[in-house]
């Protein structure tokens, strides 16, 4: 840790003076890529409401992690999203109910069960911090599950992106290729799951499904193939999250807001720059 | 010619024992306690244009579905080749109707053939060693001019094109096509044809269509399949239009001139 401290330090950039900030970056070019990677197929596939869902799902498992008390609020947050996110995903499969409807039953129902272990003892107050997040929580052992991660979903995004793309097209040409929907979603939503949960604690539950919208909203604006589109999601995330940290920083404003707001600045100058993209 | 002589005899599907052939034995779907058909019987020969036709919600697109392994169906899918050795499950290819996709969506048509024959991530990796085998496959549906168009800034009839050229690499043992209702014009639904019927005499492929359009069946298939919620009746394109089943699915007009277009192709 030290070592990176010290390489850091190297930078010509006076914010990164104490230790805090230098996690906080650090966090940011780590999880931001992944967001970019991400929110590609969020978007093509019509998700956002799938993975808004995941955000309220973890009021459930912070909640039921502090009920236990004996494991740490991430891990319980960690496991009981995906489980939330595979729970979705088969039901949906099994159910000739639309999808919204599902999602919007589920979603409701964590966060009403959330809130109600929450505020159990009149003790709401100190998970309002959940709420809008808090980037400088983050302490290098989240840092190195972090950096875990990070490997898992480049490692995950290879191996099942292009069965995803086809799935995208059509479900019953995907099964023609001989791929298994039901799994591959699953694998998604899983990672989906993952990377939401552990951002959650500094980006903050309210906002984090912007992170995974506006990227791709943004990059799909002004690209036409897939490669393009990763590429500019990508660097709208990374870009977004430097700047809002820096902002945020001078400012004395929240981190995760500013970020977001500044991938929606992005987002809206894409949407005015399509026309001379377009083919 | 000799081939066409037994193709033509061989759409009374009594027999499969010289030729590749798919039998369908027995297919029923239930979807809860609706039965969407029930103990349909099809042999389908290699180089036959079997077509399928019948009135909406008769099951037709549920029974390629079926036959794609994707909704739950009883009875049984046998695959035997031209050697007579059973092969077991045949190599599908399948042309959906209908795409749910987002038409603004950054998918270039090159993306989705590199999706579709490797495993190499899309959008990682470079495509150029893919470009000249994806030029020849789009050449086959006269579609190599579209490679680096998105696939939402296609036309619908360039859209069923690029589908079935992705269908056909590799080449597969059957063909499945749900035929669009609507988007395609009738210069695309000309070309789209042309090149079946052009695949069924080349490749010695099996094939199953679902049609509405009645003339293009009469003109182009080998073997009719009527449907409705089950087979209704299975024949050569003249007998099957000449029934009175037919004329009663679809009203007296529309039989009467796949009737005569039937007809007419019989004695030319």
């Amino acid at each position: 840790m030290d070592a990176i401290y010290s390489l850091l330090d190297l930078l010509p950039v006076a914010f990164l003076g104490s230790d805090f900030m230098k996690n906080a970056f650090l966090a940011i070019m780590l999880v931001t890529p992944l967001f970019g990677l991400l929110s590609t197929m969020v978007v093509s596939n019509r998700m956002a409401f799938f993975s808004d869902s995941l955000g309220h799902g973890a009021f459930t498992g912070i909640a039921i992690g502090v009920l236990l008390g004996s494991v740490s609020p991430l891990l319980s947050l960690v496991v009981f999203s995906v489980l939330f996110s595979l729970f979705i995903t088969w039901i949906k499969n099994k159910s000739t109910a639309s999808t919204d409807t599902i999602i919007g039953v589920f979603s409701s129902t964590a966060i009403a069960l959330g809130l109600m272990i929450m505020s159990h003892g009149g003790s709401f107050n100190k998970f309002s911090s959940y709420l809008i997040g808090d980037i400088l929580s983050i302490s290098p052992d989240d840092l190195g599950a972090l950096a875990v991660v990070f490997v898992l979903v480049v490692v995950a995004w290879c191996l099942i992106f292009n069965r995803l793309l086809i799935l995208s097209i059509n479900p019953s040409f995907a099964r023609s290729r001989g791929i298994h929907s039901l799994l591959v979603e699953s694998l998604f939503a899983a990672l989906l799951a993952i990377v939401v949960s552990i951002s959650i604690q500094w980006v903050g539950i309210l906002i984090i499904n912007a992170l995974l919208v506006l990227p791709a909203a943004a990059a799909r604006n002004v690209t036409d193939n897939v490669k393009q589109y990763h590429v500019v999601s990508i660097l709208v995330a990374m870009f977004s999250g430097f700047t809002g940290l820096v902002i945020a920083y001078y400012c004395n404003m929240a981190a995760g807001a500013t970020i977001v707001v500044i991938a929606a600045a992005l987002f809206f100058i894409t949407l005015f720059l399509k026309p001379f993209f377009a083919r | 010619m000799f081939k066409t002589i037994l193709h033509h005899h061989a759409s009374s599907c009594t027999d499969c024992k010289k030729l590749c052939c798919t039998k369908i034995e027995k297919f029923g779907v239930k979807i809860g306690r609706l039965t969407i058909f029930e103990d349909v019987n099809i042999h389908i020969h290699c180089g036959q244009l079997t077509a399928l036709i019948g009135p909406n919600g008769a099951g037709k697109s549920t029974l390629l579905k079926a036959i794609l392994g994707e909704i739950p169906h009883t009875g049984t899918l046998h695959y035997v080749d031209a050697k007579g050795k059973h092969t077991g499950h045949p190599l599908i290819g399948y042309v959906p109707q209908y795409l749910r996709f987002d038409v603004s969506a950054p998918t270039s048509v090159m993306d989705i053939f590199m999706a579709c024959l490797t495993n190499r991530p899309v959008w990682l990796c470079s495509a150029k060693s893919l470009r000249p085998r994806v030029l020849k496959s789009l050449a086959r549906v006269k579609a190599e001019h579209l490679i680096d168009r998105r696939l939402g800034a296609l036309s619908g009839g360039e859209l069923q094109r690029v589908l079935l050229a992705l269908a056909l690499d590799p080449l597969p043992d059957l063909l499945l096509l749900d035929e669009p209702v609507s988007g395609v014009d009738q210069n695309g639904l000309e070309l789209f044809y042309e090149i079946v019927a052009d695949l069924r005499e080349k490749e010695d492929m099996a094939i199953i269509l679902i049609s509405h359009d009645l003339n293009m069946v009469a003109r182009h298939a080998d073997q009719v399949v009527l449907m409705n919620k089950g087979v209704v009746m299975s024949g050569t394109p003249e007998e099957v239009f000449a029934d009175a089943r037919t004329k009663k699915i679809f009203g007296m007009l529309a039989g009467e001139t796949a009737a005569e277009a039937a007809a007419e192709r019989g004695r030319a």
